[in-house]
Order: structure tokens, then sequence, then C-alpha cells
């Protein structure tokens, strides 16, 4: 049972999919531009993320190496199918606003990275509650960006009109939706930095594996300790070698003095 | 890759140790020292914003006059607010944010409700400056990037012009209808529009004095200019109305092509500093305004001056990144 509740936790807090992994973009840019259609994309997903994860977790001894992804995909893709008919025949007011996103998640990263990177080596009832965690943690990513969203860009709180709110419109379109997405990871970070700052810990706050394959120019290496052991990634070291260098600088200072 | 990682730190520290000794004692380029200041230049800019201002204030009375004010004023306060609340250097003496909000007013509507203007100035300083870096480090004009976040979220009021408390069609817009429009009131200022851009000859005043003090260069608003009047040409040749100059005289006094030409695409900022990317830079703004304003189609907005500029902004980065010139001695082009 503790394992349940710590991979619930993983997906929502520790590596929210949507704040913390940055996976899944497209329907989070796309589709978040009500609270409403939040809830309804990240529910989707949840319930073919646990699905998937059980099949391929069920079958991980059974499918062959070499042919994984293909495997998962149809796995993926039988369930997707189902949701996405579900959806059509009771929640047809959703499934239209949602579009063709749904069907979309045959590819959402999410999905296919919780296979390869935790069901097709773990039993099938932690793969679930994985799945489960991870799916909330997107319900949740989406749901506030959507929130945001529809306060500032319509005016209204899950179909509620706030009175008095003149809406400014780009909130609702795709402008909007990085602006937001930004923000509420800015929120995000910095209270991590306060909270690891009060325990005197270091926040890990790099996404990549290393420097080459970051994309962040404005961190310029800040967060990446070149003397950490082998496989701590990202652990960020800001203090501990600048130190180290200011005071061999002052020695070098009274030398050159001298 | 992992003794690449343990070589490259090593190497790193070592370079560290010994870069130490000598970045002490050497100060980085550029080593020239010139009177130019920041606070001069933007200082100039205003100068040569002054008679489009004026003109602005001449023809849409005292709201016009109110909106420069609130933008100037907010502009002016959120960037002192920020840099106060994240500790930074306070640079609200360098006037840069003050020419972000003049030139922001002038591309508003004078009729624009005046807490989207005081939204508008908050957007451009905060979201597309200050977030960014502050001065010198924005992606974007902030007076455009906010003009173009109005844009896109008060569609009605920003598209609402009057003249002479009379709501009309700007000039622009009466042309992609097809009606006739009087050249002489485009070049002199007596139309509807924002509240700078209507005066083309008030902004050729400014543009020659910031020519002559050299704080802008001709190439961008030469290029720009160029591109946009011979894409103008091909059009009226090849939809039959024949090499019509007046046609190309509307359009190029029409809309904010000739303010955004003279002050916004030649922002220090966001314009490329080789001078071949300066003519790249102007000509393909030029393109991209000529396909936004689209003559050939009634159905989109008659104006696409902002959008070219901002997408413009964008690639400079890569602009640059092509034309930068080879330093001396660093070998001949290699033919393969």
């Amino acid at each position: 049972m503790n394992q349940a509740v710590e991979r619930i936790k993983n997906g929502l807090v520790t590596e929210n999919p949507t704040f913390v992994q940055i996976l899944g973009m497209c329907p989070t840019l796309a589709v978040t531009t009500s609270a409403i259609n939040g809830i309804g994309m990240g529910l989707s997903t949840t319930v073919i993320l646990i699905m998937s994860n059980l099949m391929i977790a069920a079958l991980r001894n059974v499918i062959p190496n070499r042919v994984r992804i293909p495997a998962y995909i149809v796995i993926v893709a039988s369930f997707v199918t189902i949701v996405d008919f579900l959806l059509q025949a009771y929640l047809p007011g959703l499934s239209e606003s949602l579009g063709s996103y749904i069907k979309l998640i045959v590819v959402n990263c999410i999905i296919l990275g919780r296979a390869e990177a935790y069901a097709s080596k773990n039993k099938v009832l932690p793969s679930v509650f994985d799945g489960l965690g991870m799916g909330l943690g997107f319900t949740v990513g989406l749901t506030s960006i959507g929130i945001v969203r529809e306060i500032l860009g319509a005016g209204t709180i899950f179909g509620v009109t706030i009175p008095y709110y003149k809406p400014i419109g780009i909130f609702v379109l795709a402008p909007g939706a990085f602006i937001v997405l930004a923000f509420l990871i800015a929120v995000l970070n910095a209270g991590r930095l306060r909270k690891a700052k009060a325990e005197g810990t270091e926040a890990k706050l790099c996404r990549t594996e290393d420097c080459l394959h970051c994309s962040n120019a404005s961190c310029g290496g800040r967060f990446i300790d070149f003397e950490a052991p082998e496989g701590v990634i990202g652990q960020t070291a800001v203090k501990k070698p600048e130190k180290k260098v200011e005071e061999k600088n002052e020695e070098q200072e009274v030398r050159t003095d001298e | 890759m992992d003794t690449g990682k343990e070589q490259s730190s090593s190497a790193l520290n070592e370079n560290k140790k010994e870069n130490e000794k000598l970045i002490r004692k050497i100060s980085s380029s550029p080593h020239v020292r010139s009177e130019d200041s920041t606070a001069g230049i933007m200082l100039d800019v205003i100068i040569g914003l002054l008679p489009a201002s004026i003109m602005g204030v001449y023809n849409f009375g005292l709201p016009a006059f109110i909106r420069i004010l609130i933008c100037i004023a907010c502009c002016a306060a959120s960037e002192w607010i920020f840099e106060l609340i994240t500790k930074r250097r306070i640079t609200v003496g360098d006037f840069s944010a003050v020419v972000t909000g003049l030139l922001l007013a002038l591309n508003l509507p004078p009729t624009l409700p005046w807490w989207q203007a005081v939204l508008g100035s908050i957007f451009a300083i905060i979201i597309v400056k200050q977030l960014f870096g502050g001065i010198g480090q924005n992606f974007m004009n902030p007076a455009l990037g906010a003009r173009c976040f109005l844009l896109l979220s008060f569609a009605q009021t920003m598209t609402h012009f009057t003249y002479d408390a009379v709501t009309t069609a700007t000039p622009l817009a009466l042309m992609k209808a097809g009606e006739p429009v009087n050249v002489l009131q485009m070049f002199l200022g007596s139309t509807a529009g924002t509240i700078g851009e209507t005066s083309t000859a008030a902004i050729l005043i400014g543009a020659a004095y910031l020519l002559i003090k050299r704080v802008i260069d001709i190439r961008i608003p030469a290029a720009y200019l160029g591109t946009f009047s011979i894409c103008i040409l091909i059009y009226a040749l090849a939809s039959g109305r024949g090499f019509d100059l007046m046609y190309l005289a509307a359009h190029l006094c029409g809309g904010g092509l000739m303010l955004g030409a003279v002050f916004m695409a030649t922002d220090y900022v966001t314009s490329p500093i080789t001078p071949v990317g300066r003519l790249i830079y102007g000509a393909l703004i030029g393109i991209l305004t000529f396909v936004l304003r689209s003559p050939w189609n009634p159905t989109t907005s008659a104006e696409g001056v902002s959008y070219s500029i901002i997408i413009a902004n964008l690639l400079v980065p890569i602009i640059e990144r092509f034309t930068m010139p080879r330093s001396f001695g660093k070998g001949a082009v290699k033919h393969e």
C-alpha cells in the first residue's frame, strides 16, 4: 500500500507530467481553454493511462523487446478508441469541444513514456497506481491552467460568469496558453526553491540529462554539478563550488598583493 | 560519455583557474569610449516622436493626450516597481520605458478605454521586457508586443476609429473595400487611425531628425519601404491597375507603415547589428507586410505592420548568425 501512495504522490507532485516533466504539451496548450475541457481531457487520459499501464505490465514478459513500441501503440490505440466512442455516446458536448485531441492521446508522450519507463519493468498493481498518479497529475495540471485561462480569458469559472469583469481575450487563444503555463511553472519553481532553502537542501530544477541537450541558455550551467557522482543529474550545486572558487580567489589576491 | 564528462569538468576547472588570473586585469570589449548613452539616444527618439505626437493630439484632442500620458506613466511606473521588487538596478532614468510608453500610445486608437491602455503598458514592460531580462534583452519590441496583445484581447475597441467624433473606417480599410481615398489628407494626417500613425508628414520630420543625428540607420527603413513598394507595384500591375503611383502612395501613407518603418523596425535591441542583416531584415518586414495586408483578399485585416515587425524580430538571431562578418585572418571560404 505504501508503494501505491508513493506512486500517486510521485505523479501528482514529484514528477508532475505538466509542471515538472513538461510532457504532453500539445493537449496542455491546445485544449485548456476552459476548466471543464481540462478536466475532461485529463480524466480521459487518466483512464487510458491506467488501462494501458495495466495491459502493458501484464504482457511485459510476452512482448518481444524489438517490437515493443508498435505493441504499446496498438494497446494504447485500442483504449483510446473505446474512450473516444464512450465520450461521443455519453458526453457529446465535451467530445466536440475536445475535437481530435482525444484521438491524439494515442501519441501522447506521457502514456508511451510511462509504458517505457515504468509499466514495462514493474508488476501490474504498482503500474496501475503509477498510471493513476500520473493521470491525476496531468488532470490537476490541465485543470489549473484551464481555470486560470477561463477566468482571465472568458470571465467565467466552470461556465459561471464573473460579474463586472471584462475578459482579456488573448488568454483563450494560443499565446495565452504559453503565458499561463510559464507563470504557473515559475510560481511552482519559486515555491520549490523556497522550500529547499528552508530545509537547507538544493532544489532540483534541471529537466534534461546534461547541458548539451538543454535549451535553457539563461541557466549557463548554474544548475549542473560537475563533481556529482555518476547518475546524479540536475542536482543544483550552486553554492559549494562557487564558495571554493571565492576562497581561492581571496588567497590569490593576498598572494598578488604580497 | 562518462569519461567525457569527467574530462570536461576537470578541463573546465583548470581553465577557470587560469582565467581567474587574467580576468581581473582585462575588461571586455568595447574599448573605444563614446559620448553616446542610452538616455541620450532615447531622448533623441522622444524628440523624433514629438511631431507625430503633436499631430496626434492636434487631430484627436484631449483624449489622445490623456492616452499618451497614461501609457508613459504606466510604463515608467511598472518598470520602477518591477525593478524595486526584484532588487535590480533601477533603469527608469534611461528613458527607454518612456519611449516604449510613447510608442505604445501612438499605436492605440484615441478612443481606447483607459484601463486597456494601462494593461497594455504593464504587459509591454513586465512581460515582454523585464521577464526576459530588462533593457537590451527583450526578444521583441515591447510596444508592438503590447499592441498585438491588446489587438488579440480587445479586438473591438482596438479597431474602433473615429475622426472629428464620427466613427469611420481607416483609409486602408476604405481602400480594401474599394472606395476612393484622399492621398493628400493621408499624407498630412487628417484621417482616422491610431494616435500617431495618421500623419506621414510628421513622421517624416521625426525620421529626418533621427537620420541627421545618426540615431537610426537608413538601411532598415529603406529596405522595408523599397521591398514593400516593389511588391505593391507588382501587385498593381498584375491586378490590372497599371503602374499606379497614387495607389502606392496611398499604401505607403496608410496605416502604421511609416511609424513602424521609422521608429519600431529600427529598435536597437530587436533589429540585426550587421549591415547586410539589416537589409535582409527590412526586406523581410516589407514582404511580410505586403502578405499580411493582402490587398487581394477583402476578408482579412487591412493592417499588418505590427505583426510583420514582431515576426521579423523573432528571426533576428538567425539573420545575425548568417550575416556575421568573418574576422580578419580566419581563413577563406571553403569550396567543397
